[in-house]
């Protein structure tokens, strides 16, 4: 059964896109991933799908209700961790989450249990009672996540949950977002742009990438798609490359190749068998080879073969990294 | 409307304001001034035509004074939520809009008028006298209804405007002329026609109309009819919040 339903939702701000027709479902259960660099629309496809923001096209149904009509209906069954912080620095852990039971109407002995067991979770009981604005980065995200869960929602919304977590944080994090999903049968929507995340946690990713799905299916599935094993050639601009290039595509066993910068990615069947033939063709070619990388196709290499760029924004090209400044400056 | 989303909002006010000392001390102290100078400095040289003093004549108007800049004050707080994010923690549970304006309200409410009482006790001291009557305890309500319309201009405004400078322009642009313009520190009825029209078109002229017929017995309308331009004004005011907070971008 699917809970979330996505029709050709659009959103633009002024002239600009940011989320151009995208449809998608999600099922009841599942831990849903919207993976793809900053600035790609994840955040504002969530605010739409969270009543926080009014859609320019298209629509939605959230937990069987229409996210226009519907938006109190979506409001009780949903719960988000939000990105950027939104904790009121002037209250207290405990009382942050006190308030936020209340808005949800949760009785007194329900409310101090559900405080207690959130707070063992993200490990805050000794500091449950200092004020946020007394809290590091790493324990105000704790404690956001926390309170996003006091309430027990059917489809709780992780926009970017572990941003800013040392790696040991984030593998309880991790775990706990899977216990919660398994247990308590929560339907989890995040987004992401760490890979392994969307690798390890997710049932099913939808990479994201200028306002649109480029490609939808489980990460098993996705890295099929791509099959055998990556090569990753750095080489030297300078060579002669076009002939190079050339001549590995007819090269055994070659499925696709891929320029960007100066990396040429081969996806090729027995990739360790392959690599001498390769060096003897640069030879030949006068193409130059600084590094040579084999391995098995990542969540990254589908998501290269499919938008020609990576996720991470720092390699991402001058245009992407404006329009992710942008989107995050126009949010304002 | 619903009673449990007002209860949350105001009791977050109150924690708030409690913890805020040096936030109450700094509020307190235009008060204070405008007592000591326009009310002791200036009055000396001042006789009203009525008779009265005119430092009592003033702490009604100085009141509606804290009360306005308080409330209006009051109202950027929508602007420091959403600066902190937390104003998007409040719109995406299931409350309805108008309940937050009202929870708004019932706290930012709540601490005018207890700023209020304690501006009344400090010129108490300083040589004000209450007329006692049975209509002096419904100064609260005057107070309740002066915050309750400028709590409302003060959300509007905060839900409208994105930035705290623009903000603070819009705001003084808007409390100057509600505070010069009604009779806070002076009595209307010796003024030309024209201004008169204006100062009775502002809501603060009613409420502190309302303050001075409970505190001292002694106003220039009824004191019905002083309650009844307040009732409109906080019912309209509130209204076009909630209008207003409805279309506001959580940023």
């Amino acid at each position: 059964m699917d809970t979330v339903i996505v029709k050709g939702l659009s959103k633009d701000y002024g002239k600009e896109r940011a989320v151009d027709k995208i449809s998608f479902s999600v099922k009841a259960g599942e831990i849903f991933g919207l993976l793809g660099p900053n600035g790609a629309g994840k955040t504002t496809t969530i605010k739409m799908l969270t009543t926080l923001l009014p859609p320019t096209g298209g629509n939605a149904t959230v937990a069987g209700f229409d996210i226009k009509e519907g938006q109190n209906d979506v409001r009780k069954n949903i719960g988000i961790v939000f990105q950027d912080p939104s904790l009121d620095d002037e209250l207290t852990g405990r009382e942050n989450l006190e308030f936020h039971a209340i808005l949800y109407k949760i009785g007194k002995e329900k409310r101090a249990k559900k405080i207690a067991e959130v707070l063992k979770l993200v490990e805050l009981e000794d500091k449950a009672d200092v004020f946020v604005k007394n809290y590091s980065g790493g324990m105000k995200r704790r404690l956001e996540i926390g309170r996003g869960l006091v309430h027990e929602p059917r489809i709780l919304f992780l926009d970017e949950p572990t941003i800013g977590l040392d790696p040991q944080t984030r593998r309880h994090i991790w775990d706990y977002i899977k216990k919660l999903n398994e247990t308590k049968k929560t339907t989890l929507i995040l987004t992401t742009h760490y890979i392994e995340e969307a690798d390890y946690l997710c049932n099913r990713v939808a990479f994201v990438d200028h306002g649109k799905i480029v490609a939808l299916d489980t990460p098993k599935a996705l890295k099929d798609k791509l099959g055998g094993d990556v090569i990753s050639l750095q080489v030297d601009g300078e060579g002669d490359n076009v002939a190079f290039v050339k001549s590995l595509k007819v090269l055994k066993g070659v499925k696709t190749i891929l320029k960007h910068d100066d990396f040429i990615d081969l996806t090729v069947g027995e990739g360790e068998r392959r690599i001498p033939e390769i060096i003897v063709l640069a030879e030949k070619h006068k193409a130059k080879i600084t590094s040579v990388n084999l391995h098995k196709p990542s969540l990254e290499d589908v998501f290269i073969h499919y938008t020609g760029k990576k996720i991470r924004e720092e390699t991402g090209n001058a245009k992407d990294n404006m329009r992710a400044i942008r989107s995050r400056f126009s949010r304002r | 409307m619903d009673t449990n989303t007002i209860y949350v909002l105001w009791l977050r006010d109150m924690k708030r304001f409690i913890r805020a000392r040096s936030r109450i001390i700094g509020m307190l102290m235009m008060p204070i001034f405008f007592l000591l100078g326009l009310g002791l400095g200036l009055g000396s040289l001042i006789h009203l035509g009525t008779g009265g003093s005119y430092f009592d004549f003033i702490v009604p108007g100085i009141i509606g004074m804290s009360l306005l800049f308080t409330s209006v004050f009051t109202g950027s707080a929508v602007l420091w939520d959403r600066q902190f994010g937390f104003l998007k923690e409040i719109l995406v549970t299931p409350n309805s809009r108008t309940s937050i304006v009202v929870g708004r309200i019932a706290g930012g409410g709540t601490t005018a008028i207890l700023q209020s009482i304690l501006v009344i006790a400090i010129a108490m001291i300083i040589g004000f006298k209450i007329n006692l009557t049975q209509y002096t305890i419904l100064a609260v309500v005057f107070m309740a209804l002066i915050a309750a319309t400028f709590i409302g201009l003060g959300l509007t405004l905060g839900s409208l405007i994105n930035d705290f400078q623009g903000f603070q322009l819009v705001t003084s642009f808007f409390t100057m002329p509600l505070f010069f313009l009604s009779d806070s520190i002076f009595p209307v009825t010796s003024l030309p026609a024209f201004v008169k029209y204006v100062i009775y078109l502002n809501p603060l002229t009613y409420g502190v109309d309302g303050l001075r017929n409970t505190l001292l017995g002694a106003g220039t309308f009824p004191i019905g009819t002083d309650l009844l331009a307040m009732a409109i004004s906080t019912t309209i005011m509130v209204y076009i919040a909630v209008y207003a907070f409805n279309r506001t971008d959580v940023g």
